[in-house]
């Protein structure tokens, strides 16, 4: 099992700093993204399309932030051939960017529909709905960096198990704002563009909970990728009692 | 410790790393040529080796690393029937010239070996051993200069309460850290390492790595490794020879992620033979 200090204890100072290093990338990364969602709720709430145009610009860079951070990663694994937790740190660090990376997308996602919505006016319903996924899913990522940055497996669990509500109240969102469109046709154009926000806000929770499991990956060497929630809390518990 | 917040202007052009101008050469290579007897050991090299930073030559066996290296201190002086041809600029001054004074090339110039070899004398004399053949005595001086290269080799803390004991009857990762303290003891510019750590355990080798690591801030260090990975994590720059020709030389970096020739590839990948 990896614990908080272990990259501190290389003999080598300078992978010491390596890793130290690329992992503080990865959660400035996280912190980027994670803003970039809040923002990009923000500017939908507000329609505020100045702030989703800063959102949608902002993109390039998180895009960049992937790119670098994969370097910094494979010149890790050519330079110093990690073994162990250092593999699975460096391994999972290179699949995490992929998660915030497309994070970043669903984010810019929202923003160009916050473009919309401010020039289509509001929607009937007030966005009840994107206010009360967009708190959870943020909170979701939130939370799976939080166990990243502190190898916390129970909180990546959760995370992983909380996504299941997250599909729930998807589908309940989803026939709330059909309710809408089928008592006025006028509301079509803006309910969709808020259904398209809510599916990016949907992905969002996917993503954060792909990282809890890369999460459960890093610290324990359990692969809990595919499987049911349930299985998971299992298999977590049935490794601890191997420790 | 490393400052880790992202550069966002960096981030921009398209890297996390700050910008950073290229070293100054310390030694230049040009058109070198290399020969005992008849049979041509290198072929027409080139190379810049930057000042302060680590040099790795890698290659199989008889590729002519070892024979580079050695022409950098003149070691090849002493074999019979080699010839050189070419240039070796040492900080601009060509190291092969005839008015140049070998013995004090090589106090500049300074080699280490894949066996350590302490003298058989205890480990104060032994890193002494430099000083006072150039004639200082002073056992003030000796004093400080004995502390300060041990701990530059990262062995003062592990011998400082057994300085008078033979050399001999330390490990071999310590007899190898001793040699470079003795190595360093006269201030030397440049440091040759031949396979420093192919005689030690896996543990003295991260230790010398990680001495090579903090001695280059003050060292332009050239070091001949078999071992791959070793030049990976140790060096900067990385030169693949083969059959006496310089193949590819580039970052560490980029040689190790991204090789030019296929040569290269082949070799770094075990593809090689």
């Amino acid at each position: 099992m990896l614990q908080q200090d272990s990259y501190k204890q290389h003999i080598s100072a300078q992978f010491n700093a390596e890793l130290e290093a690329v992992k503080n990338h990865l959660l400035e990364m996280g912190g980027m993204v994670e803003q970039q969602i809040s923002r990009a709720i923000e500017s939908l709430l507000n329609r505020d399309s100045g702030l989703a145009e800063e959102i949608i610009n902002n993109d390039e860079l998180v895009n960049q932030l992937e790119i670098s951070i994969d370097e910094e990663c494979s010149r890790i694994l050519a330079r110093r051939q990690p073994a162990a937790s250092d593999l699975r740190l460096v391994f999972t660090i290179s699949k995490v960017t992929t998660d915030l990376e497309r994070i970043g997308d669903e984010a810019s996602k929202i923003a160009r529909q916050a473009v919309r919505l401010s020039e289509e006016g509001g929607s009937p319903s007030n966005f009840v709905e994107i206010r009360h996924i967009g708190s959870y899913v943020t909170t979701m990522l939130r939370k799976s960096l939080d166990a990243f940055a502190r190898l916390d497996v129970d909180m990546a669990v959760d995370t992983i198990v909380s996504d299941r509500s997250v599909d729930t109240e998807y589908a309940t969102a989803m026939r709330s704002l059909i309710t809408f469109m089928m008592e006025d046709p006028r509301t079509i154009g803006p309910v969709i563009n808020e259904m398209w926000a809510l599916r990016s806000l949907e992905r969002v929770g996917d993503h954060a909970s792909n990282i809890s499991e890369h999460v459960v990956y890093l610290v324990r060497g359990l692969d809990v990728r595919h499987i049911e929630p349930d299985e998971v809390v299992a298999q977590v518990e049935e490794s601890r009692r191997r420790d | 410790m490393e400052h880790h917040a992202i550069d966002i202007q960096a981030l921009r052009r398209g890297s996390l790393k700050p910008e950073q101008g290229t070293p100054p050469t310390s030694l230049a290579v040009n058109q070198l040529n290399l020969f005992y007897n008849d049979s041509q050991a290198l072929y027409d090299i080139n190379l810049e080796i930057p000042r302060q930073r680590v040099t790795a030559f890698i290659g199989p066996s008889g590729c002519g690393k070892s024979s580079l290296l050695r022409c950098i201190n003149r070691m090849n002086d002493l074999v019979d029937g080699c010839r050189v041809q070419g240039e070796l600029l040492l900080e601009g001054e060509d190291i092969y010239h005839p008015r140049v004074d070998v013995a004090s090339l090589r106090r500049r110039v300074g080699m280490v070996f894949q066996k350590p070899n302490p003298f058989p004398k205890s480990i104060y004399e032994n890193v002494a051993y430099g000083l006072r053949i150039q004639g200082i005595n002073k056992k003030r001086v000796l004093d400080e200069v004995v502390e300060k290269s041990l701990r530059a080799a990262a062995l003062w803390d592990e011998v400082k309460d057994r300085l008078h004991e033979s050399a001999l009857g330390m490990s071999g990762g310590q007899q190898q850290r001793l040699v470079i303290a003795r190595t360093i003891a006269v201030e030397p510019e440049v440091l040759l390492l031949d396979e420093p750590a192919s005689a030690l355990d896996p543990i003295s080798t991260l230790k010398i790595e990680e001495l090579i690591y903090e001695l280059k801030s003050r060292y332009t260090i050239v070091i001949v490794t078999h071992n791959m990975q070793q030049a990976a994590r140790v060096s900067d720059m990385t030169a693949f020879m083969y059959m006496g020709k310089l193949v590819e030389v580039d970052t560490t970096d980029n040689l190790f992620t991204n090789p030019a020739k296929k040569q290269t590839e082949d070799y770094i990948t075990g593809r090689y033979g």
